[in-house]
């Protein structure tokens, strides 16, 4: 018997912004506690909701990056329940209407293609957060009403591999795109993982839903736990043991636990929020969104491999940080040829950064100093170890690279200058040009040791050969 | 106590200061609330106020207790907020703010406005001050027996169902309710959003003009509200209103429909025929037509059905947690279901209970969203017909206010709960109407209703004042029948 397990996620990512979703409210949830709250993010008798057109803006972005349909009004509903997290008693969201349904996107699972499909992706303001201490709970109001955007797939994944390649994808869109920061560290990004496990062929098997994991490396652990529990109890014959029904990971364990059953689910009430209008989208206000969607990973890996001849795994690692992309393209934008740009962002730049702990932002070199570094050895003025050497100093300095590319350390490629230097150092050792022509030829590297003894290493190695080659 | 007109006439002319207008209205204010119940707060250290910025400016006037005021109690007459002093002001309060006007006292009201009688706030029953044995009827119950008693020109209302037309006629006093969306609703306490208007009880249509340009605009804190800024409603009155076209529902005002005839029903529409004759005096054109029974027979389980799910959603914030007093308990349900049980009123849990039930996910088709369907065919007939007619004409309710005891026991069979609470459907399309006194039973006012097409208010507010014109109601204060 060959089980398959077919997976469900849903993704829910808080988005940037100035304001609230629905209130003037900060958008900042790390600060100091109930710093960024206003009197609607409390429920105060009385306040209204008013929609932040950014957030809408970019909901729909994220609805198109998805390929998923567009309603034509845009509104919201109540979904109505009594939790301490949420001071209006509902919380905003769409149901009826979401901001895209039907969509799919291509990712990568071990250098494999495979199409997502989506359910649907919607807008909807966050709750507060809980912080249960020993006795009491405290609440923080500064997430209330922070925007969320939740993607719902279809069930069409089928391990914790592809889960996971799917989730990173998401996470790299949201950066690229500038929509979240989409840092699980900061709890930016929940998810809920659905399981059920069948024979390949047959339907469906009953669904297990595990609520609000939040690592990647947890969605993977849930999962096959999940797998390995409900395989076990189909080999073993107790099927009907596995209840349609809510879990939880639990991270020590590593495994997952129940909270409730399917007939115990709670009926959110939902109906359309009357305090914000429908509000029609028109197809220029989308096409014009649709013009600021930016190139993303995926699409930039398949540039870098066909146009600019690069490896998989070098533009794997390229596209990997949209910032780190950026940098490389400025370098092409500035004419620096693609290899040589490639190798100085994945080896020099990005050990450099991770070396500091520095982001690319905070990276004194520039695309500009780069390309002068780079220009100067392709005209001979330094070699690529001085290059090394004036790509560090620059950084140490902070100081244009110009600085320490001077006369005194430029690298000696003058033909006659060489033969002069060449000529003396052979005068002086006779015995050694006797011996090598004698045989010895390893002597060579002696004398392209002499050479660049007397330069202080400047001698152009390329033309120092070339004329010893000559001269012996 | 005068109109704002007339106040605004003597205040210019230096005839009387604003601080005299003040302490009047609280003197007049202490007397109702003896007789009447008529406040939850009375603001006894309130200052006239002398610098002239608009019509109302040092004019007194009370706000209902569903808005909320900073830094003054408001408790929306329920025991759940009965300590709650809010940090902001209802937009429609920084309006009246900005242009002088000065608030007295906050009025007692049905618990939430969820209740059309006055008997059930939380600081106890509103008396109407023609007959305290007899009802105001609600929600904005305190709000029309002062205004009727002469504390005050104007104060303000809200109206869901009814709440701010059906005590103005009972109280022989002047309600009006604009177009929804014409004044912000920011800092009202919600009872159904859908629903919910702000407008105003006063004793003349010129005053209900003159304070609602004030209160009127659009608010970027309400997503819901529009922009009237080319409408001046006290500018617009013509007292002409030759070849304005009227009509009235037919079928609910033909004695024989009913079942049992009362003198007061009998009087209620030979009144109503005279007022008719006024208009057509006037040279108006006043026709009957038919309306869908079936749809009329709908109207108020369709309004029962959305206001009351509407209602346990906005009401869900009440949960003693992010504001007002915290529930005994031990676990976050116990604190929130002891600060409910304990602060809410079984009428109001009764409604509570009928939202939750029409919103169940297996119910919901059946109830709330055929109620939707109804509302819409209701107001797809409405605008129908504005399109032949400038507006509706009604009486308000099929005779006086209703003694308090027979509170609880209004309704005695469909027709006249349709003719009871037709006036909803001014709150099913966000029309705009307003009542005015037409008439008097046995020395106690009745009210008829005008009902427009939305942001036409213009229009019905001209045919109110060229009515009221031809009556002697204007201005009238209650008389205290013995």
């Amino acid at each position: 018997m060959t089980l398959l397990a077919t997976i469900g996620l849903e993704m829910h990512c808080e988005m940037k912004s100035n304001a609230k979703v629905f209130s003037r409210g900060k958008n900042g949830y790390s600060e100091i506690p109930n710093s960024n709250v206003v009197a609607l993010d409390l429920a105060l008798p009385g306040t209204m909701p008013t929609i932040n057109k950014y957030c809408v803006k970019n909901a729909l972005k994220m609805s198109m990056i998805l390929n998923c349909e567009q309603p034509e009004y845009m509104y919201f509903d109540r979904k109505n329940y009594y939790y301490p997290d949420l001071p209006k008693g509902f919380q905003i969201t769409q149901f009826h209407h979401p901001v895209g349904i039907n969509g799919n996107v291509v990712i990568e699972v071990n250098g494999e293609r495979k199409s997502i499909l989506i359910h649907d992706i919607h807008l909807e303001e966050d709750t507060a957060s809980l912080d249960h201490g020993f006795d009491s709970t405290y609440i923080d109001y500064n997430r209330c009403g922070i925007p969320l955007l939740e993607l719902v797939t279809e069930p069409c994944i089928h391990s914790a591999l592809e889960a996971v390649a799917f989730l990173e994808h998401m996470r790299s869109v949201y950066k690229y795109t500038d929509i979240s920061e989409a840092d699980t560290k900061k709890g930016q990004i929940r998810c809920d993982v659905n399981v059920s496990l069948a024979e390949e062929g047959a339907p469906l098997g009953t669904k297990v839903e595990i609520k609000n994991v939040n690592s990647f490396s947890n969605v993977a652990e849930a999962i096959n736990y999940e797998i390995k529990r409900q395989s076990e109890l189909i080999e073993s014959g107790r099927q009907d043991e596995i209840e349609q029904e809510t879990r939880r990971f639990d991270e020590e364990s590593g495994t997952t636990i129940r909270m409730r059953s399917k007939a115990d689910a709670i009926d959110y009430k939902y109906f359309v929020e009357p305090n914000i209008p429908k509000y029609k989208i028109t197809k220029e206000w989308l096409e014009n969104i649709r013009t600021e969607i930016t190139e993303l990973a995926l699409e930039r890996k398949d540039k870098y491999i066909k146009q600019y001849g690069l490896s998989d795994y070098d533009a794997g690692v390229l596209v990997k940080e949209r910032e780190v992309s950026d940098y490389f393209e400025s370098c092409i934008a500035l004419g620096i040829d693609a290899k040589i740009a490639a190798n100085w962002v994945t080896v020099q730049i990005l050990a450099y950064i991770n070396k500091y702990e520095l982001t690319l932002n905070e990276f004194f070199l520039t695309p500009e100093m780069l390309k002068t570094i780079v220009d100067k050895i392709n005209d001979g003025t330094i070699s690529s170890k001085q290059a090394k050497e004036v790509f560090f100093k620059t950084l140490e300095n902070n100081k244009k690279p110009e600085e320490f590319i001077s006369k005194e350390n430029a690298q000696i490629s003058d033909r006659k200058e060489l033969e002069s230097i060449i000529e003396v150092i052979l005068a002086n050792n006779q015995k050694q040009v006797e011996e090598y022509h004698n045989g010895k030829s390893n002597l060579f590297d002696f004398f392209v040791g002499q050479v660049m003894k007397e330069t202080r290493g400047k001698a152009n190695p390329v033309l120092t050969k070339e004329i010893l080659n000559e001269k012996l | 106590m005068k109109t704002v007109l007339e106040l605004r006439e003597l205040l210019d002319t230096n005839q009387v200061t604003s601080q005299a207008l003040v302490d009047e209205a609280l003197v007049l204010a202490h007397q109702n609330q003896e007789k009447c119940n008529s406040f939850v707060t009375i603001l006894d250290d309130a200052k006239g106020n002398h610098e002239k910025k608009s019509l109302l400016s040092g004019i007194p006037y009370v706000i209902k207790d569903n808005f909320s005021t900073t830094g003054i109690l408001s408790t929306g007459s329920s025991n759940t907020l009965k300590n709650y002093i809010p940090f902001f002001n209802a937009t429609v309060i920084e309006k009246l703010k900005e242009a002088g006007a000065v608030p007295i006292a906050k009025s007692t009201m049905d618990e939430f406005g969820m209740g059309g009688t006055g008997t059930t706030g939380h600081t106890g029953i509103v008396k109407n001050p023609w007959d305290p044995s007899r009802m105001t009827a609600g929600s904005s119950a305190g709000s029309a027996a002062c205004v009727a008693a002469g504390v005050v020109p104007f104060a303000l209302g809200t109206d869901t169902g009814d709440s701010i037309r059906k005590p103005a006629a009972f109280c022989g006093i002047v309600g009006y309710k604009p177009t929804y969306g014409l004044i912000s609703r920011y800092g009202l306490f919600p009872f159904a959003s859908s629903l919910d208007h702000v407008g105003v009880l006063t004793r003349s249509v010129e005053d209900a003009c003159a304070t609602i340009d004030v209160m009127k605009g659009m608010d970027e804190r309400d997503q819901t509200s529009l922009d009237s800024s080319t409408m001046h409603l006290l500018d617009s009155l013509t007292g002409d209103i030759k070849g304005k076209k009227l009509f009235y529902i037919k079928n609910l005002l033909e004695l024989d429909a009913y079942e049992k005839v009362s003198d007061s029903l009998k009087s209620t529409f030979a009144q109503f025929e005279s007022t008719l004759d006024l208009l057509r005096n006037a040279g108006a054109i006043v026709e009957g037509i038919e309306f869908d029974m079936v749809l009329l027979n709908a109207i108020p389980t369709t309004y029962v059905c959305i206001s009351c799910a509407e209602a346990t959603s906005n009401l869900s914030n009440m949960t003693g947690f992010s504001f007002g007093s915290r529930g005994e308990g031990s676990t976050y349900i116990e604190s929130m279901k002891n600060h409910r049980t304990l602060g809410f009123s079984p009428l109001i849990k009764r409604r509570f209970v009928i939202g939750s039930y029409v919103l169940q996910k297996e119910n919901q088709e059946k109830f709330f969203l055929n109620a939707q369907r109804v509302r819409r065919l209701v107001v797809d007939k409405m605008n129908e017909l504005f399109k032949h007619y400038d507006a509706m004409i009604m009486p308000c309710s099929e005779g006086v206010a209703t003694k308090l005891e027979q509170a609880g026991n209004m309704l005695q069979n469909d027709l006249l709960e349709v003719l009871e609470n037709h006036m909803v459907i001014g709150n099913f399309g966000g029309f705009p109407s307003i009542t005015i006194p037409n008439g008097m039973i046995e020395e106690l006012p009745i009210g008829v209703n005008i009902t427009g097409k939305v942001l036409d208010d213009e229009n019905i507010l001209n045919i109110a004042y060229t009515l009221e014109a031809k009556m002697s109601y204007k201005n009238q204060i209650a008389k205290e029948v013995n």
